[in-house]
């Protein structure tokens, strides 16, 4: 049996605490994540899923539990420090991009993600053979593009820039928020499969939020279901493989299809 | 004649204050109050470190750490104690008058006989008004290429991007407090050692003296902007520069107009609205296109 490389203890996120609108929006979650996991997410509205990466994050605190990264408590740990190990990519194409900044400036920021940044010159020319390599492997023209500044890309270019930022030093932890949402069938598609070829060929390890069964059946080894800030179901393995969409829809009501 | 050469040579020194400015306007996207004490705080540190015996490049230098110190409170207030920028820019602009007047002592302190960084044998022997045109050409090119350096260094890099995207900064592991207090720092020192060479370039400083400075910077920025248009961001820092002396040349033409030196603020307001207007303007009333015509031979 492998270790867990990552691991919720029992952790609870209160908010409006002593008021009568106290609620749990964390209620009492264990994780256990072990190396080389995929693990897809469904859960409706307010179910706690992006709750759940926030807490990962550490972009919001936790009222109760444990967070440990390799057996190590990291429960007070900075956003700043977590990015060392951990990197996300956002629904939204805007939030992972500097817009005024190149592709090829972006890429190079992402490559001293949670590294010191000190007085010494950047070397961008150095890096633009491996950009080029690293971009072409999208399938969508952004190798053409280093040079063009983010915020003139499309939604598709961008967010496969954010993906590739996300991965181009490998994190120990992969967060993926509903990351093809904001893009058309097709574009979003195509991003889901690079998606799903880097992270299977680099075995990284990943959680991915999403409100597509057929991707969520599709993907990963391992599949969550959240309801009310609690992980209802934690299926992995063969039993995954041999769960049916119909099966799935049992598990809960209110998710679209 | 000498009247375009002092304007050049005024036009250079505000330049530096236009390229602190531009660190926290257009690189941060902040809007920065603290200019306007840290300013008359460079002016008022140099004219008082120089009084107490400093050579004047040393006094020029301590009011550029007397900016940054001043821009550092502004940026922990903003960052660690989560007052709003503009309003902790002017609580540290509001402060910083009575620690002016403690600086000197009064409201103003001339430097008639005092040593400056102009009065040494070699710019004393330049015509008229050369000599702020030599120093500002020196202290500009310093300071722009330093600048230009600095942002192209990993530091500058995610100085930049904090800018551009905080979230997307913070979620790479850039302290994006750091560098907002670092940029504010910067920035008004700078802006300090702006005050404090044009107090040297006027003779004096006075507590009174940083009064629309905001307006001045941001007429460099924008003047630049509009003149040249899309410009990498070497190229922009440039444009300031060049904006500064722009912006003179128009102040000159106003005086020369019969305005007095009086409605000074007054016209830097509207100049600075009307180069900020000018994409509105220039929409309705195809204002390139008219100049454009203007200068071609009919057919």
């Amino acid at each position: 049996m492998t270790e867990p490389i990552f691991q919720l203890n029992d952790i609870v996120v209160t908010v409006n605490q002593g008021t009568p609108e106290q609620i749990n929006i964390m209620d009492h979650v264990n994780l256990s994540v072990f190396p080389g996991d995929f693990i897809t997410i469904l859960g409706s509205n307010g179910a706690g899923k992006s709750t759940l990466f926030n807490v990962i994050g550490g972009n919001i605190p936790v009222s109760h539990g444990q967070i440990l990264l390799n057996g190590r408590d990291i429960t007070s740990m900075s956003v700043e420090r977590r990015t060392r190990f951990l990197s996300r990519v956002f629904q939204d194409p805007k939030m992972g991009t500097a817009p005024r900044m190149t592709v090829a400036e972006n890429l190079l920021l992402s490559e001293k993600r949670g590294q010191h940044r000190g007085f010494g010159p950047r070397h961008l020319k150095a890096h633009m053979d491996k950009f080029k390599q690293i971009t072409s492997t999208m399938n969508n023209g952004l190798e053409h593009r280093l040079n063009t500044a983010t915020g003139k890309l499309s939604g598709g270019q961008r967010q496969a820039l954010s993906f590739l930022m996300a991965t181009i030093k490998r994190p120990e932890i992969l967060l993926l928020d509903e990351h093809t949402a904001a893009l058309d069938p097709q574009t979003s598609q195509e991003l889901m499969t690079a998606t799903n070829d880097q992270i299977t060929r680099n075995h990284l390890t990943c959680l991915m939020i999403t409100h597509h069964l057929d991707d969520a059946l599709k993907y990963g080894n391992r599949l969550i279901v959240l309801d009310n800030g609690k992980i209802t179901y934690d299926i992995a393995g063969d039993e995954k493989d041999n769960l049916t969409k119909e099966e799935l829809l049992g598990f809960f009501s209110d998710i679209e299809e | 004649m000498s009247i375009i050469v002092s304007a050049i040579g005024q036009g250079l020194t505000w330049g530096i204050v236009g390229i602190g400015l531009f660190l926290t306007f257009r690189i941060l996207d902040f809007p920065d109050m603290t200019v306007e004490g840290t300013f008359p705080m460079g002016a008022a540190a140099c004219v008082a470190a120089i009084y107490s015996g400093a050579s004047p490049l040393v006094a020029t230098l301590i009011a550029f750490v007397a900016g940054m110190l001043a821009g550092l409170v502004t940026g922990l207030l903003y960052t660690k104690g989560k007052i709003p920028v503009l309003l902790a820019g002017i609580l540290v602009m509001t402060a910083a008058y009575s620690v002016n007047l403690r600086i000197m002592g009064r409201a103003n302190l001339s430097l008639f006989d005092k040593p400056t960084m102009l009065k040494n044998h070699f710019l004393e022997s330049l015509p008229p008004y050369f000599d702020s045109v030599v120093l500002g050409i020196v202290v500009v090119a310093i300071v722009t290429a330093l600048i230009v350096y600095f942002l192209q260094t990993n530091l500058g890099q995610a100085f930049i991007a904090t800018g551009d995207n905080p979230n997307m900064a913070r979620s790479l592991g850039i302290s994006t407090d750091a560098m907002q207090i670092m940029g504010l720092g910067v920035s008004n020192g700078l802006i300090g050692l702006g005050g404090a060479l044009v107090a040297q370039n006027n003779g004096f400083a006075d507590v009174n003296m940083g009064i629309g400075v905001i307006v001045v910077a941001l007429a460099s920025i924008i003047i630049g902007e509009v003149v040249f248009g899309d410009l990498t961001m070497n190229q922009r820092l440039i444009a300031v520069t060049i904006g500064s002396i722009l912006y003179r040349f128009v102040i000159l033409l106003v005086l020369k107009m019969g305005f007095n030196a009086n409605d000074l603020n007054l016209i830097s307001a509207i100049v600075l609205a009307l180069f900020m207007m000018f994409p509105v303007l220039e929409k309705r009333f195809r204002i390139r296109h008219t100049l454009a015509k203007g200068m071609t031979k009919h057919d």
